[in-house]
């Protein structure tokens, strides 16, 4: 091939560099296939680093949602074994509120699972970031008929919740599995978006080991479910001793474990 | 009048008519028998079973089907088989594929238990688009028709029966049963099911055992079940029984052990189910309708603030 060609192509190569920037050289096509969000989620919420979907990172969702208000999901980023990672943030493509919630995984492995409200059928994409700036995301659709994010919750409907509210259920399970802890806080987790209740919501909860140190956070957006729900593989850490946090309106969560 | 609508209505009511599978239960007793599956467009949504007791002066309807279209192929089976008019029409509880047909039934014979007639204003709506997602076409034309009559619970004499209404729950917040007392035959609505599994999505599963337990105390002779084929023992009631306390101590077995909801999902069906129609969905649906209040009582049981 005659060297001036290959000139030419070295510079066209640049060029095309120059113009799409190492960020697009580093993006894949959306393994769910061509969901038409994708390029919005990740210039919203995985910015500043390079972007891989890598099937390390489970997302694991039920195919259909039988009930919008409640759809389990478990990410699990736990083969990530070696990397550093510094938080995993949770999207839906096509909920109202894209944004599902935060998980700080500082000393427990990177599992979460909590049940959320969807609007209709969307993508679940968990982005892993890593402390050297990079992004690995997974992803699963879940099917549903929908309406989970505008309807108003079903619990303040009760009389009395203000009295139970943000009132903490927490156990520790060790089997041979591993060492988890699940708890709920009973919370309206209101999104905004039914008429006439503003959005009402836990926005920040962190998990404390015997020593008071923060093990693990978790800062929940409006998507997630009604009275949440969440469990997490402890790892290394022994005992869970306390659950503490806020919703948006500055009421106080706290939860000890026995 | 049953010639006259057929005609009128032309071709599709035939068609629709004649894939009814209606059954003489007994001496002016019949039971419309759905489909033991899951809402389809090819099924029409006829899956549940409806049933009507024909007394000389007028005749008793319990259930309507799932559509108008249903709904008026199931009169004009009701009405070729009697000259007397429909006096009550009863929508045993809330679900769809058992009110959806009301439209085709005079609106003044409509009744059913006072929870039921403000849940069917609630949801009739919801339920009515989620049929029209899954069954499709065959509900064209179909609206939500609430009853505007509370059923009381009672003995009511007509035509030489003596029809028992009951009042349940479990199976939904209110449960019409109908018992008629002169033939032995107990239309149990979803109370009971046979030869498909159980669904929960309003369940009460403690309630919905002391049901069985007052049904199965009836002196029933035959018994026409929310779903499956009429029976002439108590094999719905134990069943269902089987079916409800498994589910429960399945979840409540998880819950015990931390499993999360996605853990529950994933669990095999056993091999006593395995079988039965629907079970491996009905199962994953009951997930989600009753593992949140189970796991919460496991999980509050532990710790509070």
């Amino acid at each position: 091939m005659p060297s001036s060609l290959n000139r030419l192509r070295t510079l066209l190569l640049l060029v095309t560099w120059l113009a799409t920037g190492p960020v697009m050289a580093a993006d894949q096509a959306d393994p769910l296939g061509d969901r038409g969000r994708w390029a919005d989620m990740q210039r919203q919420f995985y910015r500043d680093g390079q972007v891989t979907f890598d099937p390390r990172v489970r997302v694991e969702v039920p195919a259909n949602a039988e009930d919008a208000m409640n759809v389990p999901v478990a990410v699990d980023a736990r083969a990530l074994a070696g990397e550093q990672i510094d938080r995993i943030v949770v999207v839906a493509d096509y909920n109202p509120i894209l944004k599902v919630l935060e998980f700080e995984p500082v000393a427990v492995a990177p599992y979460l699972a909590f049940r959320m409200k969807v609007q209709q059928t969307t993508p679940i994409r968990a982005g892993v970031r890593l402390r050297d700036g990079r992004w690995l995301v997974g992803s699963a659709v879940v099917a549903s008929q929908g309406g989970g994010c505008t309807a108003p919750s079903t619990g303040r409907g009760v009389a009395g919740w203000e009295r139970t509210l943000n009132t903490v259920s927490a156990r520790q399970f060790e089997s041979s599995a591993g060492n988890r802890l699940r708890f709920s806080v009973l919370h309206p987790m209101d999104t905004g978006l039914a008429n006439g209740i503003p959005a009402f919501f836990i926005d920040d909860l962190s998990i404390r080991d015997a020593d008071g140190r923060t093990i693990a956070r978790i800062l929940p957006a409006e998507p997630v479910s009604e009275n949440p729900v969440f469990t997490l593989e402890l790892g290394g850490v022994q005992r869970v001793t306390q659950i503490d946090g806020r919703d948006n309106n500055g009421n106080k969560v706290l939860g000890s474990l026995r | 009048m049953a010639a006259l609508l057929g005609s009128a209505l032309g071709v599709s009511l035939t068609s629709i008519a004649a894939d009814l599978d209606i059954r003489e239960v007994t001496n002016d007793t019949w039971a419309l028998i759905g489909h033991t599956e899951d809402l389809t467009p090819q099924n029409r949504g006829n899956i549940a079973n409806a049933g009507f007791i024909a007394t000389p002066q007028g005749v008793v309807v319990i259930d309507t089907s799932a559509s108008k279209s249903l709904g008026e192929a199931w009169r004009a089976a009701i009405e070729a088989r009697t000259q007397a008019p429909i006096v009550r029409v009863f929508n045993t509880h809330l679900h769809p594929d058992h009110i959806l047909g009301n439209q085709a039934f005079p609106a003044e014979a409509l009744a059913t238990l006072p929870p039921t007639v403000e849940s069917i204003r609630e949801v009739g709506e919801a339920f009515n688009d989620n049929l029209y997602r899954m069954v499709g076409e065959a509900m064209k034309g179909t609206n939500v028709v609430v009853p505007q009559t509370a059923a009381q619970p009672g003995l009511l004499e007509l035509g030489g029966h003596r029809i028992r209404v009951m009042a349940m729950q479990g199976h939904s917040a209110a449960d019409l049963v109908v018992f008629d007392e002169t033939t032995g035959v107990l239309f149990t609505g979803d109370l009971v099911f046979f030869g498909r599994a159980p669904t929960t999505p309003h369940a009460d599963l403690v309630r919905w055992r002391e049901s069985l337990d007052a049904l199965a105390a009836l002196p029933f002779k035959r018994m026409v079940p929310g779903h499956g084929p009429v029976l002439d023992d108590r094999r719905g009631i134990d069943m269902t029984r089987r079916w409800i306390d498994w589910i429960e101590r399945t979840f409540v077995e998880a819950a015990q052990a931390g499993l999360d909801m996605n853990d529950v999902l994933a669990m095999p069906l056993p091999a006593e189910w395995a079988s039965l129609p629907l079970a491996a969905s009905e199962y994953r649906r009951s997930v989600a309708h009753l593992y949140p209040g189970i796991e919460r009582r496991v999980l509050s049981s532990a710790v509070s603030r």
